[in-house]
This record gives structure tokens, C-alpha cells and sequence, in this order.
């Protein structure tokens, strides 16, 4: 083998990285381009006060999908944060223990949990209970989904804070729930709320596990305990369907979608650069 | 130095016994509220698991081992074969990870070994990153309209019927969703290298291609396979894009252009309106395969990166 | 005022199986400084985080025997009441990061739930902080964080947080080791003048700072109390061989 020939082969192959790598880049710019092309020219004001029209009647909106997203996170939000919290905390605070080990390894099961079967558990446990579709349960599946990642930042941020600093509250004869609330948590801030920002960017778009709790509903609804429209329902919903009219609805509540999920993804990015605590 | 001692007044050593009682009955609640969180997590995956069981049974008994070998899926006679949709589950799953492969190392190496740290760097990590943060459905539903008349094409060139939407089509959007996850596993393990492992063979003389050859992937071949592992556990599980792309026939596919269905999608089209106890609960023996085969595939491939990351 | 304040008696640690004090006997008058010397692992650290129960939070650490503060058992004594009659400074500043400098001077306040009107605090504070001679640093910048300061001004502050909750006893665990000879010298004199109202504990590596600040002294080794004596009388006549290595430097 000549230098010659290993050198060439060097370069060869780097060269090949590098394309393969810019390849992988463009299903996401080709995304975000036909979104953007589409969805722009469907956002106008109908398109956040309406209610889908009947096919062929022009001015229809998604005003009752932005309101249920909303309405449908907000309350997963509200199950998952102090739960995923507390789970986190007791992963970091007794992390040698048994049941931390089974606990953390659920975490990794549940993550791993396609949404779908999220979506068929929460409809055996609460819509066949309930004996209807509700936003309620669309918020619990969501809640599911929402918990891993609440779960891991916490532990993970928790486990950098040094103990010191938990030493010190504890010598001024602060209790322990005050230390962990009042020291700890607030120390391990940023890292939290980045954790839950993201895992709110990641349900947001989440289709399968509502298809078969929350449902959706044509009409404007803001009753948890009844069929719920979202975002991503209405897009999959429009998607296939036959009708320009829709499609274009769909293109934009598309767009509307993915400038939430960015913007949650650049707040949590700028959170974690800024707002970091130091030590 | 005179210093006002006023504040000495303030009994601060002494706290009542109600106070006391008070927090101790808070930091024992403080305490088992923890505790309960976490056995809950725990008992909610058993019960997870205990649901789809009992929810299949109807099917398994009903059924038995003719679920994964019935060609046919009929509900109007009440006929479930799952063979269609097994095959449908695997086949998209497996050509999409064969499709993955080459840019999930490549991309693994770019941002684990030539480009470390940067701008550029930086650029192509957070691209990955938002490769994974779009939506399932929002990739079905642009692959409707951007990939299946690509693919047509495709097909009429190649002579094959031109559905546009197949197996194929599935792949290769299953294969952008499921190449950020293998990457950041991949980046990862490759950036662990011990920099003296890689430093000894370029002293004798190696190029780079030569140490990732013969130093970075044997050495993080287990990290690689983790990665590629658990890419695999996503793309089985991959509903909504996949559900838009297949085409949704309940024929066994015949090729790689074939439409076909996958386990996730049958249930994501068929749950609302299976009507029979035997219907829905097949449905959910679906749903408890996938249960079982995506933990299995966890617990390995998170176990290998643990082992990995301890080395 | 006079009288023992702190009494160890047969006291023992341990981390698991490793026995780190034996048999420690060990009576300490009010108002006094005691240093705690002794080579590198001898036991001074798990000693005085005996005393305010801060041993017991490592898994597997445990004690015995008897530490009596103002005749009361330690180990019978409510938590909170123990650790706010005694105040701890340890050895690397650790001032809490999310809270102010002025925060962190009230924190035993605001942590523990302690309601105090606006002008109390101003007070507790502006005490607290003249007490560890701050004041004058950082009275225009009571509002930053307070891990924007020196390492030195981190430890005063520090030191100011352990006696705005007024304790009975300080407990100082190599106070000075991360810092310059300036903020060493600061704090050796207020140490100095902190010994008019409070019994002071020290752990200190530095044989000059010990005979400069302490009245009494004990020597550690290998988790034994070898010598416990006053100060000079160690220094100039020390009865125990070791202890008379470790004051020369002929030590190991
Ligand atoms: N968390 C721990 N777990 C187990 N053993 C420990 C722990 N902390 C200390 N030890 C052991 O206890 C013994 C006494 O440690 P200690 O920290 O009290 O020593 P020290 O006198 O303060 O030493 P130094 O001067 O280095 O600070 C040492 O042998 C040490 O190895
Ligand atoms: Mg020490």
C-alpha cells in the first residue's frame, strides 16, 4: 500500500462523512421550506378564530384545535411536572436504593413505549371508565409521555449540585423538605425547566396517543370531560383527506405547530446558556 | 465596635412542640410523598404490562398461535391472521435501519471525531436535534405530498405498479425519524475514544480513516450497536407517519414497492371502530407485542450503553 | 457564664466498618477556642460533624457514645434545635447560589420559615455582616449574588449566615485552607472577636493560626484525642511524643 494510495483513501472517506452528513440535513430544511411555503399563505385571521367549514365554504379556521392543544397540555403539564419532579428528586436523593434501580429502569421502559400503546392504555383505563372520549384522557397519555424526560433532567440536574450546598441549609437547622424545596430545587432550576419545556415540545406533536382518548371534535370545546380537537389531530385528519380546502388548513396548523416546537427548543437552548446557576 | 445586640431577643432556638410536631408530620408527608412517586412509576409499567395481558387474552384464546401465522385479517368473519402485518412491522422497521446505518456513523463520526467542537459543530448537532423534535404526523403528512409522487416516478421508471405509497415510502421516512436517535448515541460513544488509544496509532504513522477503522468502531462497536438498537425500537413503534405512507392493505406485501400495514398502523386505523370483543382485543395483542418487544429492546440496548459507559 | 458547654464522653464513629474516632473524651468550657489539629485523615472533620449530627447524613455512618451540648444528649435532642444552637462554616465557601448577599446573611431566616419585618432584617443583616467585618465590602452590592464575591468575602459571608441565627457554638472546619493570607488574617480576627460570645470549634492545619487564635488545643490521631491541653502548654511542652513530631514538622 503506498502513502499515495492511503492518503486519497483518507480523504475519500471523509469526504463521504461529510456528504452523508449534509444529506441528513435536508429532509429537515425540505420540511421546514414546504411548511413554511404552505402554511404562511393559510395563516390569516379566519385561521385563528374560525371553526372548520363544510368543504367548498371558504374562511374556515383552528381555533378549536389551537384552543384544545393548549387546553390538552396545559393540563398534562399539570399531572406530569410535579410528579416527574418528585420521582427526579427521589432518584438523586436515594440513588443507591432497590427501588431507585427499578424506578429508573421503568423510566427507560416507558420511554421506550410506542405512543400507540400509550394511547391503547389510557383508553382501557379511563376512556372505557369514563365510557367516552374526553381531553382528560388525552392530557393523562400526554402526562405519560411528558414524564421521562421531567424525570431525567431533574435527576440529572440534581445530581450536579454539590452537597455543600444541602449541608449548609441543613446545618442552619433547616428542615429537609425545606432544604430539597427551597435550596435544592431552586439551585436546579434551569436544568428542570429546560427538561419540562422540551418534553412539552415533544408532546405538542404527539398524534397516536390522542386518537383514541382525546378524539377530536369539529366544534369548539373547552370541556375536559368531553371530546377534545388538537393540533396534530387535525393536521393527520386533513392530511388524508381528499380536499384542497383542507390540506391547506392542515398546512398551516403544520406551520403553527413546528414554530412552537422551535421556539420551545430555542428557549430551552438560550435557557440553558444564560440562566445557569453557578455554583 | 458597637454593635446593636437587639435582635439577640429573638428566641430562635426555641421552637414549640406543636412547631416541631408540625415538621416532622411535613417531613414524613415529604418523605412518602418521594417514596410513592417512585414505587408508583414502578407499578404503573407492571400494570401497564398486566393490562394488555388480560386485555388479549379473549384474542390469545380465541386465536392462539394462528395470530402470527393467519394470512388473513377479515373482521367481518371475525378472522385475525397478524402474518401481514408482522411482516409489514418488520420489513419497514428493518429497511429502514439498513437505510439509517450509513448516515446515522457517518453522522456519528462528523459530530464524534472530525468535527468535535465549533460552529460547524454546533450547526449540525442542532439540525439533528430538530430532526427529532418534528412530529410524526407532520413528516407523514409532508412524505404524503413531497416523497409518495417522488417514489411514484420512481416506480413507473422501474416498471413496478406506481402506488407511491408502500413499504418503501414508510422506510424511508421511518429512516429520517429514526437517524437523530442513533446519532446521538453514536456521536457519543465515538467522542469517549481515550484520545491516547487514538494518539498511539497516529504516532506509528496511521491516517485518520485508518484509526477509525482500526481503533474508533472496534472500539465502540457495542455503543454502535446499542445506538442502532434502539433505533430499531423506535421504528417498530413509529405510528402516525407510517400509518399515512403504508398504504394500509392487509395483503402480505410481495416487494419492498408493495403497500402493506404495520402492527402500529392497524391499530392506529382499526381501534375506534373495532367492534367485537375479539376484534378489539386482537388489536390489543398487537399493542402487547410491541409492548414487549420495544422493553426488550430497551432494557438491552441501555444496559449495553451503561456497560459502555462504564469502560 | 462560665462552665462546659460541650462533653464528649466514650464517643465513637464510624463509616461502615471502619472505625474513624475511638474512644473520645473531650470537654470543652464556653467561650473558648478549641483547635483540632492532627495529620491529614485522623478523624477532625468526622469529629465536628458529629457534634452537630452532619455524620449521620453519609449512608452507612454511624456513632456512639455520648456527646452532651449543655448537658443534653445530642442524639436525644430534636434536629433543628441542635443545629440552630450550633452554627457550621466549612472548608470550601459554599454561599447559596440562587440567594442575594443579603438573603444569604438572613438565610437561616428565610430558609427556616422565620418571619422578621422589614427593618429586622436590615438589622440582622447589617449586624451580621459588621460582625464578620463585610459590611463595609458589600453594602452597595447587597443585592448580587452572592457567588460573585472573593473566595474570602464567600467565607465571611458564609460566617455571617452560621452567627445571624445565633448560635451557641461555631463550628469551623479549616475555615482558611482555600484562601490568600489577607482574608486568612481577617477571618483569624474575627474569629478573634467572635470568642467574646460564642465557643468556638476550629479544624486547622496551620500551627501558627492555632496559637495564634485558640486557647485550647487537641491533637488527633488516627481517631484518638492524644493530647487535649491549653494551647501554649502544647506547643512548648507537649507530653505526647507524636504530638511533638507534628509540631515540629517531623512528622510520617
Ligand atoms: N464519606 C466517607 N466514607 C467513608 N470513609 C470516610 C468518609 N469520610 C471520611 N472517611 C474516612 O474517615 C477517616 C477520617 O476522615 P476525616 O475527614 O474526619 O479526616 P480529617 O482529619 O478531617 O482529614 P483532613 O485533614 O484530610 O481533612 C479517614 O480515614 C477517611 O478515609
Ligand atoms: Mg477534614
Amino acid at each position: 500500500m503506498t502513502i499515495e494510495y492511503r492518503n486519497i483513501r483518507n480523504k475519500l472517506f471523509k469526504g463521504i462523512v461529510i456528504i452523508l452528513t449534509v444529506i441528513c440535513t435536508l429532509p429537515l430544511l425540505l420540511v421546514l421550506y414546504r411548511i413554511t411555503k404552505e402554511g404562511i399563505s393559510a395563516i390569516n385571521w379566519d385561521f385563528f378564530v374560525n371553526l372548520p367549514k363544510p368543504v367548498g365554504e371558504k374562511g374556515g379556521g383552528i381555533a378549536n384545535a389551537l384552543v384544545g392543544s393548549g387546553l390538552i397540555i396545559l393540563m398534562a403539564s399539570v399531572f406530569a411536572i410535579p410528579l416527574g419532579i418528585s420521582i427526579g428528586i427521589y432518584l438523586s436523593e436515594f440513588k443507591k436504593t432497590k427501588l431507585a434501580y427499578f424506578t429508573l429502569l421503568s423510566v427507560d421502559v416507558l420511554q421506550g413505549i410506542p405512543s400507540i400503546v400509550i394511547g391503547i392504555i389510557i383508553y382501557l383505563w379511563v376512556v372505557k371508565t369514563m365510557g367516552h372520549f374526553s381531553a382528560v384522557s388525552g392530557s393523562i397519555a400526554l402526562s405519560m409521555m411528558m414524564l421521562p424526560a421531567i424525570i431525567k433532567s431533574t435527576e440529572e440536574t440534581l445530581k450536579l449540585i454539590p452537597d455543600t450546598l444541602k449541608e449548609a441549609s441543613l446545618s442552619l437547622g433547616v428542615p429537609y423538605y425545606r432544604t430539597i424545596l427551597k435550596v435544592i430545587l431552586p439551585a436546579g432550576i434551569t436544568g428542570i425547566l429546560s427538561g419540562v419545556i422540551l418534553s412539552v415540545a415533544r408532546v405538542a406533536g404527539e398524534t397516536a396517543p390522542l386518537l383514541f382518548t382525546a378524539f377530536g371534535n369539529p366544534f369548539m370545546n373547552t370541556n375536559i370531560t368531553k371530546p377534545m380537537s388538537s393540533l396534530p389531530s387535525i393536521i393527520f385528519n386533513y392530511a388524508i383527506s381528499p380536499y384542497e380546502d383542507w390540506h391547506k388548513l392542515a398546512w398551516g396548523a403544520s406551520f403553527m405547530l413546528i414554530a412552537i416546537i422551535l421556539v420551545l427548543n430555542i428557549i430551552t437552548k438560550i435557557a440553558q446558556r444564560k440562566w445557569r446557576v453557578q455554583f | 465596635m458597637t454593635i446593636n445586640r437587639s435582635y439577640r431577643k429573638i428566641k430562635l432556638q426555641y421552637i414549640g412542640r406543636k412547631e416541631i410536631r408540625r415538621i416532622n408530620f411535613t417531613e414524613a408527608s415529604f418523605k412518602k410523598m418521594l417514596l410513592l412517586s417512585a414505587i408508583g412509576l414502578v407499578v404503573v409499567l407492571l400494570a401497564i404490562f398486566v393490562t394488555l395481558l388480560i386485555s388479549s387474552l379473549p384474542s390469545i384464546k380465541a386465536i392462539g398461535v394462528g395470530f402470527i401465522y393467519g394470512k388473513t385479517w377479515d373482521p367481518v368473519v371475525d378472522h385475525y391472521g397478524g402474518l401481514p402485518f408482522l411482516i409489514g412491522t418488520l420489513l419497514t422497521a428493518l429497511l429502514a435501519l439498513i437505510i439509517s446505518i450509513p448516515f446515522s456513523l457517518a453522522v456519528g463520526l462528523f459530530l464524534g471525531e472530525y468535527f468535535r467542537s465549533g460552529v460547524i459543530s454546533g450547526i449540525f448537532k442542532n439540525i439533528i436535534e430538530l430532526l427529532a423534535a418534528i412530529p410524526s404526523v407532520i413528516y407523514g403528512f409532508w412524505g404524503l405530498f413531497v416523497l409518495v409522487p417522488l417514489v411514484r416516478s420512481l416506480e413507473t421508471t422501474l416498471g413496478v405498479p406506481p402506488y407511491g405509497v408502500g413499504i418503501f415510502t414508510s422506510s424511508i421516512i421511518l429512516a429520517i425519524m429514526i437517524i437523530p436517535y442513533s446519532v446521538s448515541l453514536t456521536a457519543q460513544v465515538i467522542s469517549l475514544v481515550p484520545a491516547n488509544l487514538k494518539e498511539a496509532a497516529y504516532s506509528l504513522g496511521a491516517t485518520r480513516f485508518e484509526v477509525i477503522k482500526n481503533i474508533i468502531l472496534p472500539y465502540t462497536r457495542s455503543g454502535i450497536f446499542a445506538g442502532i438498537l434502539l433505533g430499531l425500537g423506535r421504528a417498530l413503534g413509529e405510528t402516525m407517519a407510517v400509518t399515512m405512507l403504508i398504504g394500509n392493505s392487509h395483503i402480505i406485501p410481495t416487494s419492498i414497492f408493495s403497500p402493506g400495514n404495520t402492527m402500529a398502523s392497524v391499530i392506529a386505523n382499526e381501534f375506534t371502530e373495532a367492534t367485537g370483543d375479539i376484534y378489539l382485543s386482537a388489536l390489543i395483542e398487537m399493542g402487547l407485542f410491541l409492548f414487549v418487544v420495544t422493553t426488550i429492546i430497551n432494557v438491552i440496548g441501555r444496559r449495553v450503553i451503561k456497560r459502555f459507559s462504564i469502560n | 457564664m462560665a462552665g462546659t458547654i460541650l462533653k464528649a464522653k466514650n464517643f465513637n464513629a464510624f463509616f461502615g466498618q471502619n472505625q474513624v474516632l475511638k474512644n473520645i473524651n473531650l470537654d470543652i468550657m464556653r467561650n473558648d477556642v478549641v483547635a483540632v489539629m492532627g495529620p491529614s485523615g485522623c478523624g477532625k472533620t468526622t469529629f465536628i460533624r458529629c457534634i452537630n449530627r452532619m455524620h449521620e447524613l453519609t449512608p452507612d455512618a454511624t456513632a456512639e457514645g455520648e456527646i452532651l451540648v449543655d448537658d443534653k444528649n445530642v442524639y436525644k435532642m430534636n434536629l433543628i434545635v441542635l443545629r440552630r444552637k450550633i452554627g457550621m462554616v466549612f472548608q470550601r465557601p459554599n454561599p447559596f447560589p440562587t440567594m442575594s448577599i443579603y438573603q444569604n446573611a438572613i438565610a437561616g431566616y428565610l430558609l427556616n420559615g422565620i418571619k422578621l419585618t422589614k427593618s429586622k432584617k436590615d438589622e440582622v443583616v447589617e449586624t451580621s455582616l459588621k460582625r464578620v467585618a463585610l459590611w463595609d465590602e458589600v453594602k452597595d452590592s447587597l443585592h448580587k449574588k452572592g457567588t460573585f464575591l472573593s473566595g474570602g468575602q464567600q467565607q465571611r459571608l458564609c460566617i455571617a449566615r452560621a452567627i445571624s441565627l445565633n448560635p451557641e457554638i461555631l463550628l469551623l472546619d479549616e475555615p482558611t485552607s482555600a484562601l490568600d493570607p489577607i482574608s486568612t488574617s481577617k477571618i483569624e480576627e474575627l474569629i478573634y472577636e467572635l470568642k467574646k460570645n460564642y465557643t468556638i470549634i476550629i479544624v486547622t492545619h496551620n500551627m501558627q493560626q492555632a496559637g495564634r487564635i485558640s486557647d485550647k488545643t487537641a491533637f488527633f490521631y488516627l481517631g484518638e484525642v492524644l493530647e487535649y491541653n491549653v494551647t501554649k502548654e502544647i506547643f512548648t511542652n507537649p507530653k505526647h511524643e507524636k504530638t511533638q513530631n507534628y509540631i515540629t514538622g517531623h512528622f510520617g
